[in-house]
């Protein structure tokens, strides 16, 4: 494990997230903690606070961890997992409002540079509009 | 009122059967307007709630309604598991042990602010809240009779809105002339909240 950023990708299909955490993999290498979950329980698109509380765990780094989703639910239920996370832990995971694919290559690309949590979500989220 | 264990356990079934029973027609207005899972979502978390009836029942009332809700926001898997999940856990910090009418209404109230901060959402975007609100204030009114029927009205009311957030807002206009499928999830449960509790001894 690195002292950098990890970053969670968060999609409601596992087939999303797992080709945006390869292209992360690919084009920014092994410098980050990286994790990815998608589908509801039980199968079928949709995300799972189960899921995304794991995956938190796989990608976790005492610097934090950037969350990046897709769509509305992926959202919520990330936001609701970090509210159920220890209160330790809790203030060291956001959620970017940033596009999946892009947010998480940049801000991986900013995690593998040594940057604070602070400056890998802002740079995620300069790719959204105002 | 003094809420019994049976009725508890009444009330658990009956929120959970009508949403099952409906789960197709709830599915069929997210296709309208989202993306088509609410009812496979819904009954999703209601499937996995009664499976656990018998623990649940037996739990005070704000415990099992915190229960309920922990249960939806880790079983459904869409936008509306965090959404009804936090309606339920916020409805069972506030409720005591043996509520009445202002409780419920105070209750409802805490929770209500809280989906609106979850959702980043109010009154008029054409969600859940549509139907949530009206009912509230009808409980702090002191008069909560029709209720039933004003809920229905008020996901009924949702057709002519424009989705402001969700997935129905990417389609703007388009999503003019559905009722939402939230809206509509809401008035079943409220609906078959009342029917319980009228038919309670």
């Amino acid at each position: 494990m690195t002292g950098n950023v990890g970053i969670v990708i968060v999609s409601h299909s596992p087939d999303v997230a797992r080709g945006t955490a390869d292209m992360v993999r690919q084009m920014v290498g092994e410098e980050v903690p990286l994790a990815w979950c998608g589908g509801a329980s039980g199968g079928g698109l949709g995300s799972s606070v189960e899921a995304i509380t794991a995956a938190i765990d796989r990608a976790w780094s005492d610097k934090g961890v950037a969350i990046l989703v897709d769509l509305g639910g992926a959202e919520l239920n990330s936001e609701m997992a970090v509210e159920l996370l220890s209160q330790e832990r809790r203030d060291k995971v956001v959620v970017c409002n940033a596009p999946i694919v892009e947010g998480a290559v940049i801000a991986a690309t900013e995690a593998s540079g040594g940057a604070s949590l602070d400056e890998v979500r802002r740079t995620a989220e300069e790719l959204s509009p105002a | 009122m003094d809420i019994t264990a049976a009725t508890r356990r009444a009330l658990i079934e009956g929120v959970a059967d009508s949403v099952i029973r409906h789960a197709d027609e709830l599915t069929g207005l997210d296709q309208a307007i989202g993306d088509g899972d609410h009812g496979i979502n819904m009954r999703r978390g209601f499937e996995a709630v009664l499976a656990d009836l018998d623990r649940l029942a037996a739990l005070p009332l704000p415990e099992a309604l915190h229960a309920i809700g922990m249960i939806l926001v880790m079983k459904v898997g869409g936008a509306s598991g965090p959404l009804y999940g936090t309606l339920f856990m916020e409805l069972g910090r506030g409720l005591p042990v043996t509520p009445g009418l202002a409780d419920m209404a105070a209750a409802l109230d805490a929770a209500v602010a809280a989906v609106k901060r979850r959702g980043k959402s109010d009154a008029g975007y054409k969600t859940m809240l549509d139907v949530l609100i009206p009912v509230l204030e009808t409980l702090k009114s002191g008069h909560p009779g029709g209720l039933s029927g004003l809920a229905a009205a008020a996901a009924e009311a949702t057709r002519p809105m424009k989705a402001v957030r969700g997935r129905a807002s990417f389609l703007g206009d388009r999503s003019i002339g559905h009722v939402d499928p939230g809206a509509r999830s809401s008035a079943l449960m409220i609906g078959a909240i009342c029917e319980t509790l009228e038919a309670a001894p």
